[in-house]
């Protein structure tokens, strides 16, 4: 395999995993605008683990997904008294928090960045990745699933059918964390360098949009959008800017043209009953 | 004397994170929308009015042209936004508007490049100095001018036929339209509005540091929200006092602990203030209160 091509799957699986980070408190219906926040988490934990106690890179994977599992629990409470846009509003300012955080942090190189010594081998990412989305699909069968729906389209009528409806708001979101921090240990472990600056509130934006152009129906949606994203700047070649433009043009028809997303369950449900009745 | 310096510029500054935030809010009690466009009509406005002024355009005409650029863009923005949010999750429209602020933006990056222009000085660079403080001109009028715009549009909000029509709708769109309030012709003026509002502050922003890029509406812009939040979401007043307390914290905690302690304390604020007061300092109950 080139080096591009190996380049470009090395982004794709990163981009699958957080765009689930995204993609599991907008099922439950919160718009998690810091995503990008335990992304740094994850990333700064790990590579901490990894370079200052010499440990394997799965261990640092762990210990970075665990921290930003631990703080979103922590902030979920208090966070999740807000809902609608002001959720968002309070995780985009947690977002920028985390960022300004590690921007002073000195342990982790502060606004100089941090070199990560341990280079996760192709192999370890893209089972990491299969992993992770093994993990959401088994998930997405359970009943978990089911209640993650049911708050997003009514949290009133859920408590009234004895869901409890704080708790799952808090898994949907502390999840949703956990994943993005193992995001964040992958991109730490590949791309060997970080800075606060990476972390800012316009990566948080692009995750949300992989999910949402995808459709936040089912877990097949963001993996879609992911891909979607990752490859169509590659495919459009040309200038940098030029890139964006055509892509940001694209968001704003496909939010007008099929808000809710490439991928519903609609859509998987008549695609299975044609092939059942043409088999 | 230094510290008294310093609280003197944040309130300058304020006075352009006041304007923002009150196009922020504009959009957030009438609409319930985020309009995450708006630093990109920030910038937009300023270096449109940049390019006629290179171009040889007296001032007098490369700013309402600035604004122009502005009013229409967000006349853009209301046509592919809040049009198609009619029963669709809330965070559509503000994905759209997203997906505009990332338009505008590689749009001028296409055409001037990403490095930071020189805007000239359209006010004469007067001083006012006052035992030991310098009170820049330019600044003074316009913070004079952001408070102003304030006052203005809250008389607009309660005097005027459109202003009722707007605060019905802020209220309840649906009892607002069976009271015969044409709503589709309400919501593109307050585009307009906010698209004025936001534009007049991205060149007043130019005037005053003299400069104008690509990226300039980001920051301010996001300044412009923690603004909003803080002084109360669909509240005017409360976006002057949010803008004047965020142009102050960010002095002060530049002053007392180094600017890149800044983010911390501005957006800690911000976030402390939307979990324990969602209502913001002056917003009323954010369930039941009456907004605008």
């Amino acid at each position: 395999m080139s080096g591009y091509a190996e380049a470009i799957l090395l982004m794709l699986a990163i981009n699958v995993v957080v765009a689930q980070a995204g993609y599991l408190p907008l099922a439950a219906g919160q718009l998690n605008l810091g995503v990008a926040g335990f992304m740094a988490i994850g990333a700064y934990v790990s590579a901490f683990v990894t370079n200052t106690y010499d440990l394997p890179i799965v261990l640092g994977i762990v210990s970075g997904a665990f921290a930003a599992w631990l703080v979103a629990v922590l902030l979920a409470v208090p966070l999740l008294r807000a809902s609608g846009i002001y959720l968002a509003l309070a995780t985009f300012a947690l977002g920028q928090v985390i960022q300004a955080v590690f921007l002073n942090l000195e342990v982790v190189g502060a606004a100089a960045g941090y070199a990560v010594k341990k280079h996760a081998s192709f192999s370890l990412i893209m089972t990491t990745t299969a992993t992770v989305l093994a993990l959401v699909f088994l998930l997405s069968r359970t009943r978990f699933a089911l209640y993650l729906t049911a708050v997003k389209n009514d949290p009133v009528v859920s408590d009234l059918f004895g869901i409890n409806v704080r708790m799952i708001k808090v898994q949907a979101f502390s999840l949703g964390a956990l994943i993005a921090g193992v995001g964040g240990a992958l991109y730490a472990h590949q791309y060997s360098y970080l800075e606060p600056q990476n972390f800012n509130i316009l990566l948080s934006v692009y995750i949300v949009l992989y999910v949402l152009l995808g459709g936040t129906q089912t877990v097949l949606g963001p993996i879609l959008g992911a891909f979607f994203f990752t490859l169509l700047p590659e495919l459009l070649r040309g200038s940098e800017q030029w890139r964006y433009v055509v892509f940001a043009l694209f968001i704003i028809a496909l939010m007008a043209l099929r808000p809710q997303g490439l991928i519903t369950t609609e859509l998987l449900r008549r695609l299975t009953l044609r092939r059942e009745s043409k088999g | 004397m230094l510290l008294l310096q310093q609280i003197i510029n944040g309130l300058m500054m304020g006075g352009i994170y006041v304007l923002v935030a009150v196009s922020f809010t504009l959009t957030i009690g009438v609409l319930n929308f985020l309009n995450f466009s708006i630093p990109g009509i920030f910038m937009l406005s300023a270096i449109m009015a940049w390019r006629a002024l290179e171009n040889g355009w007296h001032w007098g005409l490369a700013i309402p042209f600035g604004l122009l650029v502005a009013i229409c863009a967000s006349f853009v923005v209301e046509r592919f936004t809040y049009r198609f949010m009619k029963n669709v999750d809330h965070e559509i429209p503000l994905v759209s508007s997203i997906g505009f602020l990332i338009l505008f933006e590689n749009l001028v990056l296409v055409a001037w490049g990403s490095d930071q222009q020189k805007f000239p000085s359209l006010i004469p660079d007067l001083n006012i100095r006052a035992g030991g403080l310098i009170i820049g001109i330019g600044q003074m009028l316009s913070l004079a001018l952001a408070l102003l715009l304030v006052i203005g549009i809250s008389l607009l909000l309660k005097r005027t036929q459109l202003g009722r029509g707007i605060r019905a709708l802020a209220e309840n769109a649906e009892t607002a339209t069976l009271l015969g309030i044409e709503v589709h012709r309400i919501v593109p003026v307050l585009f307009v509005v906010t698209g004025l509002l936001t534009g007049i502050s991205g060149i007043l922003f130019a005037m005053n540091y003299q400069q104008v890029s690509a990226a300039m509406g980001d920051v301010v812009g996001l300044k412009g929200i923690a603004a909003m939040v803080i002084g109360g979401m669909g509240n005017i007043w409360g976006a002057i006092i949010g803008g004047l307390l965020i142009g102050l914290t960010e002095v002060l905690s530049i002053y007392f602990f180094g600017a890149d302690k800044v983010d911390f304390y501005v957006y800690g604020l911000f976030l402390v203030l939307i979990i324990l007061r969602p209502q913001g300092i002056l917003g009323s109950s954010a369930a039941t209160g009456v907004k605008l």
